[in-house]
């Protein structure tokens, strides 16, 4: 991973130095060895905290709509689910293209600090991966545990490649393990509808309604949000009733059907673990059942099955039972 | 010093539960968080960093304060606390020593003149038992506040060990409390209770935050510390969102809105953050206009602006969720070490 | 109910009157026909229609007049359009007084005073200028400048064309932003117009009106040798509760409902720039 970081660095002086960028978008270090930031580096002393590890889950794509609208360029580490979400929101004209630079870097998976936390007892000193292993230090004791038990949720299920990038840092050539990122909702589909309620039901009543989900979300890339708009008669910035508390992430899921490319970051920001990606992904595998095979952000230009309608499209009481 | 078996706590829970209700950190789809027991629910005193605080006892996220009921032109306004009076004690259980600290920096906002009687209503009808920290965490710095996590106060203190619970009543709402469930108990304890102070006191001597140096947010930098030129960088990675604002044992904004029923209008109240765009936006303008501003509100406000009014008391007590859940990782932790350089 | 700060009264509308093209002025009593709540001049209210929201208003009123109150309102958002289509005898809800008043007990008194205002910014400084008026031999000299866009526009202009300039040592100058057919008046914006009128620095000088013509007043009458601690003004921000607790209003270590709105421009400058 060093390996990776030295190159990126590299490269981001290179570019800063030689003016061809205005602006790199990467990472920070933070405070502890798990809790790296987002962050736009404007000279080549900012690199000094320049990071790239273990813990950069964070989708930097987003940040570039408002970085391509300033002047010079922008040049942004995206790893291989960030593409999709670049490609998708040039397909939506929310990104001015022109104005960055894509540096395709390697992944590797992400590991999820609160879960190596936990196994820590809160208080980490250590956290090192030696192939398929980690080792986690604590006062409270160390541990060893598989890599794929402490990886992000959405690392756990990729296999994505990249599909952007004016250029790219690969050193390592990861082969991802194969897997199934429909397995958990075929669990929830085998489920009656009672016990899937029951399961919905408990996961969203502990929802905060923070919004972290829909602002992280490069899908929910609305200048202004209905739920932020009084006059909509729908804003809202609590749950006021049972309704809204299970409803507003249903909703949510139905405003980025066809267009979320599954890059996971709404169950990664979740400051209650609510695994909403699972919403998405229901929507995902029934268009891919109903439209055939789509994959959101794959491409920049295109029709989309949503938002296209063939004469062997699909009719509603098919679409009804789709999902069964 | 009493104690009892770990094994029997849901006798204890049951007991309480029997006259009052108990608000307590409970594990729910894998969270702990505070909730009103029942039997069958599972527990969790040793969570340390519950995902909400518990304010929300006293402060819930949304609370209905009134009705209006519209006949012709004509407007009725309905108390919907009518059942206040009738409505049953409740006992806080397993507050830690930083968030029973946030409980007297909310007191200070809504018991202050006019007296918030919401809140005052129910903090007035609760006993709180704390429970002191035997794990702390690495994003805990709740000395730099002057806390003692090991030696919490309240109605009761408790403590915790891997077979006892171990209890002491400081108060007469604690006295009160242990005589309705002494029977549960046994005597003793106090060597071990020593013991657990001793071993979480080790840990807490090599945090990594327990350094951190306040002088520099005094009233008198106010100014300076809100014309400093590293809010931007701060708050750059910034997605306005609430988890801050929402775990955070001591923010207290709210927003009032109406909501139409078939029945008349109900006004409610709920958690509002000044980290949302919308929290200052008026018909005709805007004073935070960017996240920067925004950022820099929450932060001026917990150690400066508050301390400002409320003499020299700051508004955060080292909990560390802002640094366990910020979803970019940006914290408290992070603008006191940027700005309190001196 | 009485100590209930979020809890309104009911208030019953017993006139409404139309000022200018967007600012309506209504006249509130309570359901038993009495004034609702006593006030101090400059202190704001809670008015409210369920189901729309809840704004503050400046009490245009005097704290004298002890049988009604007064709110002008000027239509520009969600609550204030639906204000504006009440009529006589429908019901809203009120709660206050909030925030400090003009120090009209204390500093006022026995000096000449100035009160400057834009458009709609003469809704809080008619309710001073009528206590003034009502306690007439505690104050000196008043000077008015009041200007508004057009003619149209001028809030209470009945009142100032019939009343205050009746009134003994009252001067009042008003003045529009343009040349407007049957205006024989001044034209020009307030900033400008107080330069030109070389006024007294010695007076005690209230201000309201838009940001912006406060901020270029202001700069006026620094010019004329006012100073900072004898200039009021106040603050307007996006309120909630009204009793300093919903955060909304907080700016640096002030709450404005509950420390203002009421504000000397001495005490402004320590306010971090954001309001």
């Amino acid at each position: 991973m060093q390996e990776i970081q030295a190159k990126m660095k590299a490269r981001a002086k290179e570019l800063l130095e030689s003016g061809q960028v205005a602006r790199v978008i990467g990472w920070k270090k933070g405070e502890f060895i798990y809790d790296n930031s987002p962050a736009t580096f404007e000279s080549v002393e900012e690199l000094d905290n320049f990071v790239y590890d273990y813990f950069c889950g964070s989708n930097l794509s987003k940040y570039l709509i408002a970085e391509s609208k300033k002047p010079g360029k922008t040049a942004v580490f995206l790893k291989p689910c960030d593409t999709y979400s670049y490609n998708q929101l040039i397909k939506e004209h929310r990104i001015n293209k022109d104005n960055v630079y894509v540096i395709a870097i390697e992944c590797l998976a992400k590991l999820n600090a609160e879960t190596i936390k936990n196994l820590a007892d809160g208080f980490v000193t250590g956290v090192s991966v030696e192939g398929d292993k980690v080792t986690i230090s604590s006062p409270y004791g160390e541990k060893v545990v598989d890599k794929k038990d402490v990886l992000l949720t959405k690392c756990s299920t990729c296999s994505k490649t990249h599909v952007a990038g004016d250029e790219q840092i690969i050193v390592y050539n990861f082969e991802k393990p194969s897997t199934d990122r429909f397995e958990k909702v075929k669990e929830l589909e085998a489920m009656t509808e009672d016990e899937r309620f029951a399961f919905w039901r408990s996961q969203l009543s502990k929802c905060i309604r923070c919004n972290a989900c829909r602002n992280v979300c490069p899908a929910c890339s609305c200048v202004k949000c209905v739920f932020d708009n009084p006059a909509s008669g729908i804003s809202a910035k609590a749950n006021d009733d049972k309704f809204e508390e299970q409803l507003f992430h249903v909703i949510r899921a139905f405003h980025v059907s066809g267009r979320c490319t599954d890059c996971g970051e709404c169950s990664r920001v979740c400051p209650q673990n609510i695994p909403l990606h699972l919403l998405n992904r229901k929507f995902i595998k029934d268009i891919n059942q109903t439209y055939g095979e789509y994959q959101a952000g794959e491409e920049t230009e295109g029709k989309t099955p949503l938002t296209s309608y063939t004469v062997n499209d699909a009719e509603p009481n098919e679409v009804v039972n789709g999902g069964k | 010093m009493l104690k009892i078996a770990k094994s029997k706590l849901n006798d204890l829970y049951a007991k309480i539960n029997e006259s009052m209700g108990l608000f307590i950190p409970v594990k729910v789809a894998g969270e702990v968080d505070y909730r009103v027991w029942s039997e069958g629910k599972e527990v969790s005193l040793e969570t340390l960093k519950t995902v909400k605080s518990p304010k929300s006892m006293f402060f819930p996220q949304t609370e209905n304060l009134m009705k209006f009921v519209k006949e012709g032109k004509n407007i009725e306004i309905i108390d919907v606390r009518e059942d206040f009076d009738q409505r049953k004690p409740f006992v806080l259980f397993g507050v830690k020593a930083c968030d029973y600290k946030a409980i007297e920096v909310l007191d200070k906002v809504f018991l202050a003149d006019p007296v918030d009687t919401y809140y005052q209503d129910r903090r007035e009808k609760t006993t709180i038992i704390t429970t002191a920290c035997s794990k702390p965490e690495d994003t805990c710095f709740c000395s730099v506040f002057g806390i003692d996590a090991t030696n919490p106060l309240g109605d009761v203190t408790t403590y915790l060990d891997n077979d006892y619970l171990y209890w002491q009543a400081n108060t007469e709402k604690g006295e009160n409390l242990t005589n309705l469930v002494k029977d549960l108990f046994e005597n003793g304890g106090e060597e071990k209770v020593a013991e657990i102070k001793e071993n979480a006191k080790k840990v807490l001597d090599c945090l990594p935050f327990k350094n951190l140096d306040l002088s520099k947010f005094k009233p008198e930098n106010l100014n300076e510390l809100f014309n400093s030129d590293k809010w931007q960088e701060l708050s750059e990675a910034c997605l306005a969102c609430g988890t801050c604002t929402f775990v955070c044992p001591t923010c207290q904004c709210f927003d009032i809105r109406d909501f139409k029923t078939n029945k008349g209008v109900v006004r409610f109240r709920c958690w509002d953050s000044c980290m949302y765009s919308d929290f200052t936006q008026m018909s005709h303008g805007n004073n935070r206009t960017t996240q920067t501003q925004r950022f820099r509100q929450r932060f001026m406000h917990k150690l400066c602006y508050y301390p400002s009014q409320n003499g020299g008391l700051y508004s955060c007590v080292g909990c560390g969720r802002c640094v366990n859940k910020c979803p970019q990782n940006l914290n408290i932790v992070k603008v006191i070490k940027a700005l309190g350089d001196k | 109910m009485t100590n209930e700060t979020l809890i309104p009264k009911v208030g019953v509308i017993t006139d409404v009157r139309r000022d200018t093209p967007d600012v309506k002025t209504f006249r509130v009593v309570g359901t038993d026909g009495k004034k609702l709540f006593e006030h101090m001049p400059g202190q704001c209210a809670m008015v409210s229609i369920p189901g729309v929201g809840e704004s503050m208003f400046s009490i245009t009123s005097s704290p004298t007049n002890k049988e009604f109150m007064e709110f002008s309102i000027k239509k520009c958002g969600c609550v204030t359009e639906v204000i504006h289509s009440l009529e006589v005898g429908e019901q809203i809800t009120v709660r206050g007084p909030y925030g400090r008043n003009f120090p009209v007990e204390e500093d006022f008194k026995g000096k000449d005073l100035l009160f400057i205002a834009g458009g709609i910014g003469l809704a809080p400084l008619r309710s001073v200028i009528n206590y003034v008026r009502h306690y007439r031999k505690n104050y000196g000299k008043v000077t008015i400048v009041y200007g508004a866009r057009s003619m149209d526009d001028l809030v209470d202009i009945e009142e100032i064309k019939t009343e205050w300039v009746n009134e003994p040592d009252f001067n009042v100058y008003l003045t529009i932003d343009r040349e407007q057919e049957g205006w024989d008046g001044h034209v020009g914006f307030v900033p400008s117009y107080v330069k030109e009128l070389g006024l007294d620095p010695n007076m005690t000088a209230v201000l309201c009106g838009p940001p912006i013509m406060i901020k270029f007043t202001l700069a006026g009458l620094l010019e004329l040798g006012f100073e900072k601690q004898r200039v009021y003004t106040t603050l307007e921000l996006r309120m909630k509760c009204g009793v300093g607790k919903c955060g909304r209003c907080n700016v640096g270590d002030k709450f404005v409902c509950k420390d203002g709105p009421v504000f000397r421009m001495d005490q402004i400058d320590e306010l971090p720039d954001e309001y």
